[in-house]
């Protein structure tokens, strides 16, 4: 059934969120550390389990697979809801340290992805596949 | 009129899904017709996203954008941390763990040189406004890491009211340029592969940034690039009002 796929991506989520909120807890900080990094995992390897031992039928995948294509339009929404007007009234300090951050974390990518040796392109995505 | 508004509003959610799902027509007709599909619908979905969020904050003055609008109210739902993160989560699907491993270095590695530089940046611009004080100088520079960063720092410290909103308003900044601005850079930084995002996922921290911006890139680097970030405001949160705080304490001779 479906609702056992998203049940259990549900499950994975609340198990890395309370993990996160520990681990924050843990170091003294008050703020949630890779909640959603932990559920990833979690999620990569239950599926994994799963697939293995024959618990993953279609029907159940589709269930996450919903959610992964919901993902976009989810991310446009909350493009949709960002306070954009106070990210550009914040006057020129804002503007440069913000800017600037962007710069030159953006700039040290190729140098951090490099480590270790560079790794090929993905092959080209399909139109449409998205 | 008054009543189908009315229902609507009751159905918030429900209504996000078709004003979402037209925006998404919208792009994609834009990005072929216009670009002949070079900017990617994803990219120019997001783009009209935010104009729609500056918007509607200009209208109502409040600070969820179009959401803040009574009969966009949904959006705030279909956008908000919860679904961001369960569809986040769900991109993990078929990742290949020998990937991550495989970029395990990296990616701490990017996670610490994402967050210290972004606040030696941001300290860096607040002296030179006059911000000398270490707790001004800290708090900026976690704005200029992420708009969560920040604040915390800021609150932790002690910082004043009008510097605590300076580092919203960096880290606003960067999470709104960081989703426009991925696909057009995603090119000349090589961001192609799974090691790479994670790479950029831990610089740049931001993780409505790096979620809209590797949207818009390629979404099979999603997951490898939230994997990273998702780690990043809270190790922020870590190290900005300790280690950096005192080593700012100690440059500026506080």
């Amino acid at each position: 059934m479906i609702i056992y796929g998203v049940a259990a991506l549900a499950a994975c989520h609340l198990a890395g969120v309370i993990l996160g909120d520990l681990l924050g807890a843990v170091l003294g900080v008050q703020s949630n550390v890779g909640g959603v990094g932990f559920a990833m995992l979690i999620l990569v390897v239950l599926t994994d389990w799963m697939r293995r031992t024959g618990r993953l039928p279609k029907l159940t995948e589709q269930g996450v697979l919903f959610w992964s294509a919901m993902y976009i339009p989810i991310v446009v929404a909350m493009a949709a809801k960002q306070n954009v007007v106070a990210a550009l009234a914040g006057g020129p300090v804002a503007i440069i340290a913000g800017v600037g951050a962007t710069v030159v974390c953006v700039a040290m990518v190729p140098v951090i992805a490099g480590i270790g040796g560079r790794e090929a392109p993905l092959p080209p995505l399909m139109p449409q596949e998205a | 009129m008054e009543e189908i508004v009315g229902l609507i509003e009751k159905n918030g959610l429900v209504f996000a899904f078709v004003v979402v799902g037209v925006v998404m027509w919208v792009s994609y007709q834009l990005s072929d017709r216009l670009s002949a599909g070079r900017v990617h619908g994803s990219a120019v979905a997001i783009i009209l996203g935010l104009v729609l969020a500056w918007i509607g904050g200009r209208v109502t003055g409040g600070s969820s954008g179009l959401a803040d609008m009574p009969l966009f109210a949904g959006i705030g739902i279909m956008g908000g941390s919860m679904l961001r993160d369960l569809a986040i989560v769900s991109t993990a699907y078929g990742v290949d763990m020998r990937e991550i491993r495989k970029a395990g270095t990296a990616g701490v590695l990017s996670l610490i040189m994402g967050i210290v530089l972004s606040f030696v940046v941001g300290a860096v611009v607040a002296a030179s406004f006059g911000y000398t004080d270490a707790v001004s100088m800290a708090t900026i520079g976690g704005g200029a890491a992420t708009y969560i960063v920040g604040p915390v720092t800021g609150t932790a410290l002690g910082a004043s009211s009008d510097v605590i909103a300076l580092s919203v308003a960096a880290g606003l900044l960067k999470a709104v340029l960081v989703m426009i601005g991925t696909p057009f850079v995603a090119p000349v930084i090589g961001l192609n592969n799974p090691k790479s995002a994670m790479a950029y996922g831990g610089l740049m921290g931001t993780t409505s940034g790096v979620a809209g911006g590797l949207a818009a890139t390629d979404k099979r680097l999603v997951p490898y690039g939230a994997m990273t970030a998702t780690f990043y405001t809270g190790l922020g949160c870590l190290m900005g009002p300790s280690v950096i705080y005192l080593v700012l304490l100690q440059l500026t001779g506080g």
